[in-house]
């Protein structure tokens, strides 16, 4: 539920580091909470991110909620699929349900992100 | 045909029933002289008839007769749903209103012809002022969240009066979503502040955001959670000493009234819900009725027209020295005002104080008899309402909130509001209100504690609930995605 090779935030965001470009989306635990997906509202490409803020929103049938970048940074891609099929979120949240590639400006910042065994201990109390 | 069944209820629309020649009404024969309708719309008639419904009078009155009884209303069943304070329209308010001196009334006829009605305004401002504590009072805005628009507006022109805009409005993370709605339309940035373990403003948090950059703080009281707010008099202080005005979401009033004010705590503005604390229709939408009062700071800025009452006794109509302006058309819904007035009338002041008793008695013993099956979090002596988690029916047998409430519906039980506050885990927010009686409160317990067992001897079943309603589990999500809202004739 939690692959190893990604890296977790407390927003129940994760991150998946290839060189200076991180792929973002959000986890296993924050769609099931969510339950079924609706909209996902992204920026746009050369749109500028911090860590911390938000970068958009997702609504589901229940609720809306803010999406937090984990990292620092310009967004290079956005996963348009989700415009048409934010289903997709709850069926692969860490495959096709990725949100936004973003060039990194602080490598630095990634060590602030949880481990998979980590991030798993903590939804475990929040749940 | 097929197998038998009794009319579906949901089967039709009416566009969809009848066939062409279908008629319920034969128009008399034209007595008057034809014009040429093309010359005297200027060539703006269409050129094919209208795809209107048609259909006999007796089908007519069964497509109604059928909807109506399709429908669920607080006459129907026990509705108890949080928040939202469902309570029972009593019957003299509605007759109140239809009497033909207010039913008649019209907004363009002169004021000295309608003296009763607006002396019926000027009583009922006189009310909230008096149960609210505030000075002033506005009846205009049509709903809660146009009253918190009104509210804000009055703030913003407040500050500018002062020479000081303000960028930014508090809200705790426990607020209806119409604060945030009703900052953004004004122009202000959201800053949230969490909850503490009590479920009132976490206050070491609002004191590390509180700047001269804060135009105000919005904040329910009793909250979301159907609690008080504690520290409520160190939160209005802590507003104050930077400037900022603290504003009222008055959603819960009901909870407290004759006992203690929003005026006293230190707010500087409240809107009122008249449907939730005094008993007018919900109305599907609307009409409505929003109040709001202020301090007498704030009272130049109102809305208008007031309704004034004069020296010579008589009543008529005044602009307040700043206004912002009009925020509705005439002098609001006053159909709902005069409803309001009859329930203030009809219960008194001990009468108003008694229902305030009533419901949150109503809502601790519900509390009571629920706890242990469902979760608590916030284990306090709630106020009109409480909140439930069903954290761990979902946990242990995989039964979500949203199943709960779907099997509700199949005891006859409008579900409570679900999913609400947000800070609340698989949430469950339980208003009962002051209108039900002990034989009902009881079988809504029992029948949430036999839920709760279903949950652990048979969660396919509430998986699949409701079994027994005209229409089975709807599909939430491609209601969102695909909404489909218009009946076309070809489509």
């Amino acid at each position: 539920m939690y692959p190893k090779d990604l890296k977790y935030d407390k927003e129940h965001e994760w991150v998946k580091v290839e060189g200076d470009v991180v792929t973002i989306g959000i986890s296993h635990f924050a769609q099931d909470q969510l339950g079924e997906v609706v909209y996902v509202d992204l920026p746009s490409v050369g749109d500028a991110v911090t860590a911390g803020e938000t970068f958009g929103e997702i609504e589901s049938v229940k609720s809306v909620s803010e999406l937090f970048s984990p990292v620092t940074g310009e967004i290079i891609e956005v996963n348009d699929g989700l415009s048409d099929a934010p289903e997709v979120v709850n069926e692969d949240p860490y495959g096709d349900g990725w949100m936004i590639k973003v060039s990194l400006g602080d490598t630095a910042e990634l060590d602030e992100l949880m481990a998979a065994e980590e991030y798993e201990a903590f939804v475990s109390e929040e749940a | 045909m097929s197998q038998p069944t009794a009319q579906p209820l949901t089967g039709r629309l009416i566009f969809e029933k009848g066939t062409r020649e279908s008629r319920c009404i034969e128009p008399p024969a034209l007595d008057v002289p034809e014009i040429d309708l093309a010359e005297a719309l200027d060539g703006a008639v269409r050129a094919e008839p209208p795809a209107l419904a048609a259909v006999t009078e007796v089908d007519i009155a069964r497509h109604y007769e059928h909807l109506a009884s399709a429908n669920f209303g607080v006459d129907t069943g026990f509705y108890p749903l949080g928040s939202c304070t469902m309570k029972y329209n009593a019957k003299v308010a509605e007759q109140a209103c239809r009497l033909p001196g207010f039913a008649g009334a019209h907004p363009y006829q002169p004021e000295e012809t309608a003296q009763g009605v607006l002396e019926l305004m000027a009583g009922l401002a006189d009310a909230l002022a008096e149960v609210a504590g505030f000075p002033a009072v506005t009846l205009a805005p049509a709903a809660g969240a146009h009253g918190e628009l009104t509210a804000l507006m009055c703030f913003r022109a407040y500050h500018a009066a002062n020479g000081d805009p303000r960028r930014r409005v508090i809200i705790p993370d426990s607020a209806h979503g119409t604060n945030p709605a009703t900052v953004a339309m004004c122009g202000y940035e959201v800053t949230t502040v969490p909850s503490d373990a009590r479920g009132g403003v976490d206050m070491d948090a609002l004191r590390a955001t509180l700047d001269t950059d804060v135009a105000a703080l919005m904040l329910t009281n009793p909250n979301t959670l159907g609690l008080f707010d504690e520290n409520i008099l160190a939160i209005t202080e802590a507003v104050h000493a930077v400037g900022a005005l603290a504003y009222c979401d008055g959603a819960n009033l009901n909870a407290i009234l004759g006992k203690s004010r929003p005026g006293d705590m230190g707010f500087d503005a409240l809107h009122i819900n008249l449907h939730k604390t005094f008993g007018t229709p919900h109305g599907g939408g609307g009409p409505g009725a929003g109040p709001v009062c202020v301090t007498d700071a704030l009272a130049p800025y109102l809305p208008g027209p007031l309704v004034e009452r004069r020296d010579d006794g008589t009543f008529g109509l005044t602009w307040p020295e700043r206004s912002i302006g009009r925020v509705r058309s005439f002098l609001g819904n006053v159909g709902v005002l005069v409803r309001a007035y009859a329930y203030i009338r009809a219960l008194g002041g001990d009468g108003l104080a008694a229902v305030s008793e009533q419901a949150v008695l109503s809502a601790n013993y519900l509390k009571e008899r629920l706890r242990g099956a469902y979760e608590l979090p916030y284990d306090r002596t709630c106020m009109h309402e409480f909140v439930l988690s069903g954290r761990r029916l979902r946990k242990e047998h995989g039964v979500r909130t949203l199943d709960v409430a779907k099997r509700l519906l199949d005891y006859g039980i409008h579900p409570p509001t679900v999913y609400f506050p947000l800070i609340v885990e698989e949430a469950i927010m339980i208003e009962p209100t002051e209108t039900e009686g002990l034989e009902t409160l009881d079988r809504f317990a029992e029948v949430m504690l036999r839920i709760a067992e279903e949950a652990a001897e048979n969660p396919d079943l509430l998986h699949e609930a409701p079994l027994t309603t005209p229409v089975r589990r709807l599909d939430e999500a491609r209601a969102v995605k695909q909404p489909d809202l218009a009946w076309r004739p070809d489509a």
